[in-house]
C-alpha cells in the first residue's frame, strides 16, 4: 500500500487523556461483555498491541480488581506477505503461564485495517492451543477491510482514504500517546 | 540480509546479533505442542552431505521441517556421486529441481563458495574441509550468550587441534566480530602462528592450558580427530591428554561461572574427561538443542523474505 510522504500534512485525532479515556472505555466494555473478565486472556500483537494489552489489564484491575493474564503473540511468520517483503525481524510470543486452552482470548492491536494481521494472528493462535473463543480489541478501526473480519471492541472509528495512513504512538514505545492521521487530499 | 552463509566472515556484528535474537524466538517453539511454523511453506531445502554427519544433518533437517520447508536429503553414499558425478553436475541437477537453499557439507575447503556460483538458491556451509563451519560457531555463540548473558568482553579459550578445525576457525571469526576475547590453546604443531594471525589480529595463542584456565569464561574443547594421531602432530594420545585434556583437577581451575563446551562428537577420556562432559558446567547437550534454533533462524533469515 502506498505510504504518504514524510512531509505530508497530518492531523492529530487522539492525544493524551483522550486516548486514556478510550482505553478506559474498552476496558469497561470488556468487563461488560465478558461478565467480569473471568477466564479471559489478553494477547497483544507486537509492537503496539502489547503495551495496549497491558494497559487494558491494568484498567480492568483498577475497575474491578480482576487480574487478567497478558501475553504477546507475534504474527511475523504467519503473515501472507512474508515473501513479498524483505526479511522481517521477529517479535516476541509469550503466553501467560496458564496458556490459552479453554479460555477466552482477546487479541489486542493498535490499528485494524485490511484484517490480514488478524487473520495471521488467528493462524498463529491455532498452533498455540485451543481457546474457547477469540475476540478482537483495537484502538482504531480505519476501515478498508480485505477479509471478513470485524472487531468486538473499537476505541475509535476513523474514516480514512486509502492514500492516508494512521499512526499510533504510545508512551511505552514512542514517548507520547497520540493517534495521527497522515496524508490524503486536504 | 545476506544471501549465502558460506563463512562466519560473511556476518557483521549486526547481522550475527540478528541471527542470535531470531534464534532466541525460535527456541520458544521447542516448548510448544505444535512444533511447526509456516514461514518456509513451499520452499525446498536440500541437504547435500558429502561427508558423514549425524548431528549437523539432523539438526538442519529438523530446522527446515519446523519451518515447514520441504527437505531433500542427499548423501554421497548411494547416489550418483559414487558413480563419479562431479559437484558441478550435482549442483546443476539440484538447480533444475528448484532448490531454494542448499546446505552443503564437503571434505574440500571452499566447496560452498564454488557451489554458490552454480545455483540460484542460498548456500549454507555445513562444514567444508578444514575451512569453516559457521552455523556451529553461531550455535556456540548463542549458547555462551544464553549461559553467561553476553559475548562482548567474554574470555574464550579454544583448545586443541586448531590447525584442522573448521569449528575453531569459524568461532574465532564470529566471536571476535561480536567482541569476545579469544585465546587459542594447543600444542605448537597444531596452532601455526600464521594461521592464528590470519584469522584475527586480536587472537592470542598459548601452549599452556593450565595458565589460561583461571582467566577464562568459556573453554571450548575441540575433538582430536583420530586420523591425526597417526600424523605425528603430538607424541602420543596419552601425552596429548595429559597436557591438553580437560579433566576434573583442571576444571576446578576455572572461575565459578565458567562453562565447558564441545562441538561433538567427543572422545571421552581423550580431550575431555567423562566427569567433565557430564558436569553441570558442560553445555554439550544444550549446544545440540540450540543448534536447531540457530539453524531455523539462519534458514528463515536467508529464505523468509523477498
Amino acid at each position: 500500500m502506498a505510504q504518504p510522504r514524510a512531509d505530508a500534512p497530518s492531523k492529530i485525532i487522539l492525544a493524551g487523556s483522550d486516548l486514556h479515556r478510550v482505553v478506559d472505555r474498552i476496558a469497561h466494555q470488556i468487563l461488560e461483555k465478558t461478565s467480569g473478565a473471568t477466564g479471559t486472556v489478553l494477547l497483544g500483537i507486537p509492537t503496539r498491541g502489547v503495551p495496549l494489552a497491558h494497559r487494558l489489564a491494568a484498567r480492568i484491575h483498577a475497575f474491578e480488581g480482576v487480574d487478567v493474564p497478558v501475553g504477546s503473540l507475534d504474527i511475523t511468520l504467519y503473515r501472507d506477505d512474508l515473501r513479498l517483503q524483505a526479511t522481517r525481524a521477529l517479535g516476541r510470543t509469550e503466553l501467560p503461564a496458564g496458556g490459552i486452552d479453554g479460555l477466552r482470548v482477546i487479541l489486542v492491536d493498535d490499528v485494524l485495517f485490511s484484517g490480514r494481521s488478524v487473520r495471521a494472528a488467528l493462524d498463529a493462535l491455532k498452533d498455540l492451543g485451543r481457546p474457547s473463543s477469540v475476540q478482537l480489541a483495537v484502538l482504531v478501526d480505519r476501515g478498508h477491510r480485505q477479509l471478513p473480519i470485524r472487531a468486538d471492541y473499537v476505541g475509535k472509528n476513523i474514516p480514512t482514504a486509502l492514500s492516508e495512513s494512521v499512526k499510533v504512538a504510545l508512551t511505552e514505545i514512542d514517548g507520547a500517546d497520540e493517534v495521527k492521521l497522515i496524508g490524503g487530499l486536504t | 540480509m545476506i544471501k549465502h552463509l558460506r563463512s562466519a566472515a560473511d556476518l557483521d556484528a549486526a547481522t550475527a546479533t540478528l541471527i542470535l535474537d531470531t534464534a532466541a524466538e525460535m527456541a520458544a517453539l521447542s516448548g510448544r505442542e505444535v512444533k511447526k511454523l509456516p514461514a518456509l511453506r513451499g520452499r525446498t531445502v536440500v541437504n547435500l552431505f558429502y561427508e558423514d554427519s549425524t548431528r549437523t544433518r539432523i539438526s538442519f533437517e529438523a530446522a527446515a521441517k519446523r519451518l515447514s520447508a520441504d527437505v531433500i536429503n542427499f548423501s554421497a553414499k548411494g547416489s550418483s556421486v559414487s558413480k563419479g558425478e562431479s559437484l558441478k553436475d550435482t549442483a546443476l541437477t539440484l538447480q533444475a529441481m528448484g532448490a531454494d537453499a542448499v546446505v552443503i557439507r564437503h571434505s574440500a575447503s571452499g566447496a560452498p563458495h564454488r557451489l554458490a556460483n552454480w545455483v540460484d538458491g542460498s548456500v549454507v556451509n555445513a562444514g567444508d574441509g578444514t575451512h569453516e563451519h559457521p552455523t556451529q560457531a553461531l550455535l556456540d555463540a548463542y549458547t555462551m550468550r544464553s549461559r553467561l548473558g553476553r559475548l562482548d568482553g567474554l574470555k574464550v579459550a579454544i583448545v586443541g587441534d586448531v590447525l584442522h578445525s573448521r569449528v575453531a576457525r569459524s568461532n574465532v571469526l564470529l566471536l571476535t566480530t561480536l567482541g569476545a576475547d579469544v585465546t587459542l590453546v594447543g600444542p605448537p604443531t597444531l596452532i601455526p602462528l600464521d594461521v592464528a594471525a590470519a584469522l584475527s589480529k586480536s587472537t592470542k595463542v598459548s601452549y599452556d592450558l593450565d595458565s589460561v584456565l583461571p582467566d577464562s569464561d568459556v573453554v571450548m574443547m575441540l575433538r582430536v580427530q583420530t586420523e591425526r594421531m597417526q600424523d605425528s602432530y603430538f607424541p602420543s594420545a596419552r601425552e596429548y591428554s595429559r597436557r591438553y585434556g580437560l579433566d576434573m583437577p583442571r576444571m576446578r581451575k576455572l572461575p565459578e561461572h565458567a562453562v565447558v563446551m564441545h562441538p561433538g562428537p567427543m572422545n571421552r577420556g581423550m580431550e575431555i574427561a567423562p566427569e567433565v562432559a557430564d558436569s553441570p558446567r558442560s553445555t554439550i547437550v544444550e549446544q545440540v538443542a540450540n543448534g536447531v534454533s540457530v539453524r531455523m533462524a539462519v534458514l528463515y533469515l536467508l529464505l523468509g523474505g523477498k
